[in-house]
């Protein structure tokens, strides 16, 4: 194992030594750098094009270039690192480690929330395969597949955020009839997806029509969109709400993870959830104080691990004769609901900010990575920014990347559960849920993975035009600013961080793929 | 019950469906059993429609030209000139897409953008499936030191993302015209074609019939292309087709960013650059460009879908249930008759096909079909 990796590993330098060779005199011949100074002639044209030429070392061939750079790179071995500069005269180290910071959280969230959404549909629609849901979405992510993502883009931007601000300023009140149709699509997402006769299948549709249609009108009714609270009769009953929430997660994640028959692992997740709904107000007091509490990203990170870590305990000293399932039980609750403790933070921020005078009741943004005026303000104020900043590019990424994830889910549970030792499974009485969570999921993930990991690797590059669209200045538009400028250093810089990250990561996907399964041997 | 299990190497839940499948492919060659299942998929037949409509409205209405070929259409105006706008350019029977800012006919516009971005896909489709096959097909076939050869050489072109060598070469041969530029992205696009050939072959090249060819003294000329490629063309040809749909939102994408095809000439991304401020405005700018381009790249899609269900049966479409009960009957029938003539284990036979009938939607494996297996080829090795 070592011995492969370390045989990848060299291999993976002499390819990328390669392929910047290639990218790099590629970028150099794409054009004239001095364009732009030739274009007009003043006294200092002269001076100005000796400047750049030294700057830039344009008077060495680029074929020979490339080595002046390489030993700029060469440099961070010994702690010296050297991007070299760009034309308008910044390190691009610099410049780099900004834009990575910037596009790595336009990317992150909308490939996580893409891989999930992705893996769930395509489960279910594997489950339920030809029947209508899984026609719908087939036919949904086929055209997901093909929307060219700048278009749809323009699209978010004039009926997600134009519209839904118009329509936060006019009192944001749900038409009787969106009311009908969501009610509607509930309902027969419910009977299609759970199992049962027509008879019960009847009831989930009036069920799944009643409880979309009833939430809705709630929302609209209560302005819950302006002020996501529940206040009814001028009392908040939020915190009576979340710890509602927080007990059907403890109950979703004991369905899944353990089924009902296990009492001990439901009570397990019910306890957990239960202590994360006596903590709410502790939390909301002193934790998420910004007066008591300097909160930080990082932080925040850390209390998730702490908690996750709480429930893994209790999973682990309650557990019982079935201590690993519980313990995910215990971990997975924990994880949740400190999730739901956090976004309600958020939430009880959301009218404030919407009424700032940064903002003024039109709180989606089209353009940007945040607003200049919130620099001061306390970390969560910042992250209600962000999330609104972030909102349409994040969701132009996950419709385009999401397809993809949803197709080769099915086809990949589908194939397992074609197996002869699936049905095996269910010959000798396993429950459904045994069956397709222990056996058939578990199987029909190892191929995800590895695309998983290919994809993670492409996200860090591969957002250059919804950068454009909505003025990021991340990777992708530091790529693109370098490459019109004829400027190879910063589309270098991208390039180095991209393809080793996509070498990094196929070497992952490889060593991942054989120790999941273990008819696949590296050597 | 017990008393056939050991004869049978099928398993018996797949009576009726087996039957079905024999009865539908009995006495038809390789081509025919694809064709049939092909047309059998309505949303890969209604697409190859629309996207014939497409390709002959889109060359047809305002001619060709490409260098000094000049075909006039019988569309009134051309793409370059600009008329009088009507009524500020809202749609109208002069002009069905309606004007931009300047008068441009947008019909005119749209039909040159779909005539661009269809030669791109087109272009790159070939250029990339002959260069992917041929490369593919050498390593798997040749192995050792050839194979490392041209892999590290893919590995290096895979490594640059397709966006990024495409905007790349945008920069530079963008100038020169759609065709240049359609020709120097195929000869980009290979990488992913050329691993999974190479993993057809290497498959292939151990199986029974090359032995049997080499030994009856064919080159290896012939075994590759006779022997070989046409098992592999399943593969080739799905996709291909997907290279396709993913190159005419490349092309549209590069045109969109200013690195594909440049004004005066035009294409479905330009079109769409250029207008994408005047939504307000001019909401119809905005939407016929975009509907061309998700028309198309559905189109492919499908069609591609279509070629998979039809080559690669392993996520095939279920029977109705009508059919499998027709023969399911077909079988009780051919039990009863088998009974009478006194074979034992025939109502054996019957039964399991009746009582697995509710389980068949997740029991139509790839042993079910007959003929030729192709399951999972070379995956693993596809990958490396």
């Amino acid at each position: 194992m070592a011995t492969f990796i370390v045989r990848r590993l060299i291999a993976a330098a002499l390819i990328l030594l390669a392929a910047t060779f290639l990218m790099y005199n590629m970028v150099a011949y794409s054009g004239d750098p001095l364009e732009d100074l030739r274009g007009v002639q003043t006294p200092q044209t002269a001076q100005l094009i000796e400047a750049r030429i030294r700057l830039l070392h344009l008077d060495v061939p680029p074929p020979l270039r490339y080595f002046i750079w390489l030993s700029g790179i060469g440099g961070c071995f010994v702690g010296q690192c050297d991007f070299g500069m760009t034309i308008q005269q910044q390190p691009v180290l610099a410049v780099l480690l900004n834009s990575m910071d910037q596009t790595l959280r336009l990317v992150t969230i909308a490939t996580v929330l893409a891989i999930i959404l992705g893996i769930v549909i395509g489960i279910t629609t594997a489950l339920r395969q030809y029947s209508t849901y899984d026609y719908g979405v087939t036919f949904i992510s086929f055209l997901f597949f093909s929307l060219p993502i700048f278009w749809f883009a323009v699209l978010l931007k004039q009926f997600l955020a134009i519209g839904a601000n118009d329509w936060f300023q006019t009192g944001a009140r749900i038409e009787w009839w969106v009311i009908a149709l969501v009610a509607v699509v509930s309902g027969l997402f419910w009977s299609s997806v759970l199992p049962g006769d027509r008879r019960r299948k009847a009831v989930t549709f009036a069920l799944g029509f009643l409880a979309g249609g009833l939430v809705l009108w709630y929302m609209s009714v209560s302005g819950w969109f302006l002020n996501p609270r529940f206040i009814v009769f001028g009392l908040d009953f939020s915190m009576l709400t979340i710890a509602v929430l927080m007990g059907a997660m403890a109950l979703v994640v004991t369905a899944i993870l353990a089924g009902f028959r296990h009492k001990r692992s439901m009570w397990i997740a019910l306890g957990v959830a239960a202590v994360g709904a006596a903590l709410y107000y502790p939390v909301n007091y002193y934790l998420f104080n910004p007066q008591v509490v300097p909160m930080t990203f990082w932080l925040l990170a850390i209390l998730g691990v702490v908690t996750v870590l709480v429930g893994v305990g209790a999973g682990w000293v309650f557990g019982g004769e079935n201590k690993s399932t519980n313990m995910k039980v215990g971990g997975w609750t924990a994880f949740l609901v400190g999730a739901i403790l956090v976004v309600d933070r958020h939430m009880q921020l959301w009218q404030a900010y919407s009424q700032t005078g940064f903002v003024r009741g039109r709180p989606i943004a089209t353009i940007g990575a945040s607003n200049p005026g919130f620099s001061d303000s306390s970390f969560f104020v910042q992250s209600v920014d962000a999330f609104t900043h972030m909102l349409l590019p994040s969701i132009a990424l996950m419709v385009i990347s999401f397809a993809g994830y949803t197709r080769y889910t099915r086809a990949s549970l589908l194939e397992v559960l074609n197996q002869d030792y699936i049905r095996t499974a269910r010959a000798k009485g396993l429950t459904e849920r045994t069956v397709i969570v222990r056996h058939a999921f578990r199987n029909a993930l190892i191929p995800i993975t590895t695309i998983v990991a290919f994809d993670i690797a492409g996200i860090i590059g591969g957002a250059v035009i919804t950068e454009r669209v909505f003025g990021w200045t991340g990777m992708g538009s530091m790529f693109q600013n370098g490459l019109d400028r004829v400027d190879p250093n910063p589309v270098m810089a991208f390039f180095l961080v991209t393809g080793a990250l996509a070498l990094l990561f196929n070497l992952l996907a490889d060593i991942a793929y054989a120790a999941l399964d273990p008819r696949i041997r590296v050597s | 019950m017990t008393t056939n299990i050991p004869q049978t190497n099928e398993p018996q839940i797949t009576d009726a469906e087996a039957n079905l499948e024999l009865k539908e492919i009995e006495g038809l060659s390789q081509g025919q059993i694809v064709r049939k299942r092909f047309f059998r998929h309505w949303g890969a037949v209604v697409s190859m429609i629309v996207l014939a409509g497409i390709v002959v409205l889109a060359f047809t209405s305002v001619g060709i030209s490409a260098g000094p070929v000049r075909i006039a259409g019988w569309w009134p105006y051309d793409w370059t000139e600009n008329p009088r706008p009507v009524n500020g350019g809202v749609p109208s029977w002069q002009h069905p897409f309606g004007q931009d800012s300047i008068g441009k006919d947008l019909f005119a516009l749209v039909m040159r953008g779909t005539q661009q971005s269809l030669m791109i896909m087109a272009m790159v489709g070939i250029i990339g499936a002959t260069i992917g096959i041929v490369i593919g097909a050498l390593s798997g076939f040749f192995r050792g030191f050839v194979d490392a050869a041209l892999m590290r050489f893919t590995d290096v072109i895979i490594t640059i993302p397709f966006i990024v060598i495409g905007a790349v070469i945008g920069s530079t041969f963008g100038k020169l015209g759609a065709f240049i530029l359609a020709l120097v992205l195929g000869l980009f696009s290979w990488t992913g074609l050329a691993r999974l050939v190479r993993g057809e072959f290497l498959t292939l090249r151990e199986r029974e019939f090359v032995d049997a060819a080499r030994v009856a003294g064919a080159s290896n000329g012939r075994i590759i292309f006779k022997h070989i490629l046409p098992n592999a063309m399943g593969v080739i040809i799905v996709n291909t087709t997907l290279l396709m749909a993913g190159a005419i939102l490349a092309e549209t994408g590069l045109s969109f960013l200013g690195y594909g095809v440049q004004a005066p000439d035009t294409s479905l991304g330009l079109i769409i650059a250029q207008n994408q401020e005047a939504f307000q405005t001019r909401p119809w700018l905005f939407w016929w460009p975009g509907l061309f381009i998700i028309t198309i790249a559905l189109c492919i899609n499908f069609i591609g879908d279509g070629l998979r269900d039809a080559f690669d049966p392993r996520q095939k479409r279920m029977p109705s249930a009508r059919a499998m009960q027709r023969a399911d009957a077909e079988n009780a029938i051919a039990a009863d008759a088998a009974a009478l003539r006194g074979s034992d284990g025939a109502d054996a036979a019957s039964e399991t096909a009746d009582d697995q009938v509710p389980t068949l939607p997740q029991a139509s494996g790839p042993d079910a079909l007959p003929p030729r297996s192709e399951d999972a080829p070379g995956d693993a090795d596809g990958r490396r």
